[in-house]
């Protein structure tokens, strides 16, 4: 646990950092239109990550948040990330929408590849004011605490016009908004809280988010986030906050939802029975990497990786009583120093020989993949 | 539920170690510059329980119903309006302050969030040990001694003694949390929602240890959760809050086998199952928790209950016992 760093190295940490970052940066300005855009794999396909990974340059080093991430979330499909918090799911999330804290944090190598309704394009090489043509349009965000994400000085109503007004171009175009005059707006944020369950949705348009209990402001949140018909809603732990009957709401709400605009939602959470019950595919993260990914019944059914079936054991599941919880031993490695052998490694119980090198992902069955040595447990 | 407490009072009279009486414990509301008081938030409107030595029993709820507020009444660590709360024999609402301060290391509290509840300030020696030296737990001479096997015995090596609390992580500082309760040599803790706060490898670690502290030391813990599923692994006992009531309170196998308040079967309903294959026949509870300044007439479950009828929202349920040791207030139980 000793992170302390001399005055020389810190110095040298810094200027370091400073060089790498405006590399990183001038890079992204320069970059020629062709390497903006990009051609999916499979166009069924909204988001394929390639490879992403995504980096910290932090005064006491470089943290590799991201070190590696390859999955696709199919058209109309629901994706569960799965991992405990640090595991960099969350940041892999923001990568995703361009929203990382600049300029410590950089995607520094690999592809997120967006289906677009005009082309493909890859996301880790657009501009950052172009982003704003794809963020809340194509790709929206649902955040854990809706008291913390939703301005408190502004009524609801106006919070989720804002969304529209400034992709009303764009959205009269693809037809969700007949005309881009205040008073459509205004009945198409009504019509979006009604869709979320908000029966009394003129009452709410003019309420501030203090006036809502948590579970009704999560529905804004998510009213907001599918206004504009995205492609893809991004769940960062939307229910964690919520009581469990509340959750059963919201659960339910975003299922009915995501057919209704046949949207893909990307998951992201802790709670092994949220994504149990949400999920088509499951990806399983941990240190920065995908240990495991398939679908939810290969990950549930038949987990491959040691970590997958810890996290399965560890968590108490009603009507199956055992006298002891599993509890993996051991804690994540240091993020600043990650070792070079697999990183599961010393909490491993399978642990042996090939263990020191980094495993690469390999096939289980067609549709399930994990990186580890072991065949099968 | 008086006669609850009274039946079971009855058969383990000589080992309870809380027993709670009709609590109630109201806010007052109040308005203008005269603070005048225009009504009451009924955080706990009458709540009866007992807890035999050793046992666990699990307060469950949504956030709002009162669970905490129990949890903090019981430790009077909140003022009650009115009911009792005996503690080893003792009403503790009637101890002066010398009284009271002498029971305060038999009953301890551990709370959720273990970032906000240690002082930044103190290395973690001297947040458990504080409260050692303070109430004369062990000679001075083999104070570091105590400490240092407080601290083996929650997980903790010794050796981080000189640490202050940002040098942990979250289960680590969990764990310096229960060691500050259980040096004091309680009998009884209070743990209000221990482990919502940590990841599920964490929180497993988390419960072991609850479990095995309770074993060595013989502890009775109030168990208040969200995590039913948690509770049912931990508790002896469940008891079901809705808005300052208990409206369920039967031993864990029979309340999880057979829920029979509406409420609890759509709690227990709403536990999402990891297994991709289980479809489970949800209830889903519409609307949210009524205002506990303004309850719902009657029974106070009938604006949002799947089953109400008409004479719900005009009678008070009292507390029946459909099984043995199962008690229920619904009116159609």
């Amino acid at each position: 646990m000793s992170n302390y760093i001399t005055a020389r190295d810190a110095r040298r940490i810094i200027r370091e950092n400073k060089r790498a970052i405006d590399d990183i940066e001038k890079r992204l300005k320069t970059l020629p239109a062709s390497a903006r855009k990009s051609v999916m794999r499979d166009a069924d396909n909204i988001v394929e990550f390639d490879n992403l990974r995504t980096h910290f340059f932090t005064d006491s080093g470089v943290v590799k948040a991201v070190d590696g991430v390859s999955f696709d979330v199919p058209r109309g499909s629901t994706v569960g990330v799965v991992g405990e918090s640090g595991c960099g799911k969350s940041v892999m999330s923001l990568s995703l929408m361009r929203l990382l804290q600049r300029p410590q944090g950089q995607i520094t190598d690999g592809e997120i590849r967006l289906n677009a309704p005009d082309g493909a394009i890859n996301i880790a090489n657009t501009l950052p004011e172009k982003m704003g043509d794809i963020r809340g349009a194509l790709l929206a965000m649902i955040f854990q605490e809706p008291m913390t994400s939703l301005n408190p000085v502004t009524r609801i109503g106006q919070q989720l016009d804002e969304v529209l007004d400034l992709h009303k171009v764009k959205l009269k175009e693809r037809g969700i908004l007949s005309d881009d005059s205040k008073a459509v707006i205004k009945k198409r944020t009504i019509e979006s809280l009604e869709m979320v369950g908000i029966s009394n949705a003129e009452g709410v348009y003019g309420m501030y988010p203090h006036e809502l209990s948590g579970g009704m402001r999560q529905r804004a949140m998510i009213a907001m986030a599918m206004s504009c018909e995205p492609l893809l809603m991004i769940a960062d732990e939307p229910t964690t906050a919520l009581d469990v009957t509340i959750q059963a709401q919201i659960l339910d709400l975003l299922r009915g939802l995501k057919d209704r605009i046949n949207a893909g939602i990307m998951l992201i959470t802790h709670d092994l029975g949220v994504v149990a019950e949400m999920a088509d595919t499951v990806v399983v993260m941990y240190a920065g990497r995908v240990v495991e990914r398939g679908t939810a019944t290969d990950i549930y059914k038949s987990p491959a990786h040691p970590y997958t079936v810890g996290l399965m054991k560890s968590k108490p599941i009603p009507g199956r009583k055992v006298r002891r919880l599993y509890s993996i031993p051991g804690r994540v490695p240091n993020p600043v120093e990650m070792p070079d052998y697999c990183y599961f490694r010393d909490r491993c119980e399978y642990a042996r020989g090939e263990c020191d090198e980094y495993p690469p992902e390999r096939d289980v069955s067609a549709t399930h993949k994990v990186s580890c040595w072991r065949d099968g447990i | 539920m008086s006669e609850l407490s009274q039946d079971r009072l009855d058969q383990e009279s000589r080992d309870i170690t809380l027993d709670v009486r009709d609590l109630k414990v109201h806010y007052p509301i109040t308005s203008g510059l005269t603070r005048r008081v225009t009504g009451h938030v009924r955080a706990v409107d009458g709540v009866s329980f007992s807890i035999g030595r050793g046992n666990t029993m699990a307060l469950v709820g949504e956030s709002g119903c009162g669970k905490s507020t129990t949890g903090r009444a019981v430790l009077r660590l909140t003022p009650k309006t009115s009911g009792e709360v005996i503690f080893n024999g003792t009403e503790i609402y009637s101890l002066d302050k010398r009284e009271l301060r002498r029971m305060r290391p038999k009953a301890q509290i551990i709370f959720q969030d273990p970032y906000s509840s240690l002082s930044p300030r103190l290395p973690i020696s001297e947040i458990i040990g504080e409260a050692v030296r303070e109430h004369n737990i062990v000679p001075p001479e083999e104070y570091e001694d105590y400490l240092d096997q407080v601290m083996e015995s929650c997980g903790l090596r010794s050796f981080y003694k000189r640490r202050y609390p940002h040098e942990f992580s979250g289960g680590q500082r969990q764990r310096v949390c229960i060691a500050r309760a259980v040096a004091v040599k309680p009998d009884f803790i209070v743990c209000d929602e221990p482990v919502s706060a940590l990841d599920v490898s964490i929180q497993a670690q988390i419960i072991n240890l609850l479990m095995d502290l309770r074993d060595e030391r013989r502890l009775t813990y109030l168990f208040i959760s969200h995590d039913l599923s948690v509770v049912e692994h931990i508790s002896d006992a469940v008891a079901v809050m809705y808005l300052g009531d208990i409206v369920e309170y039967a031993p864990t196998d029979a309340i999880f086998a057979r829920p029979i308040h509406p409420y609890t079967e759509a709690l227990f309903s709403a536990i999402p199952l990891p297994d991709p294959e289980v479809k489970t026949n949800r209830i889903i509870l519409t609307g949210s928790l009524p205002s506990p300044a303004n309850p719902p007439s009657g029974c106070k479950f009938h604006t949002r209950c799947p089953r109400a009828e008409k004479e719900c929202s005009e009678i008070t349920p009292k507390t029946k016992e459909a099984e043995a040791g199962h008690f229920v207030s619904c009116l159609l139980a």
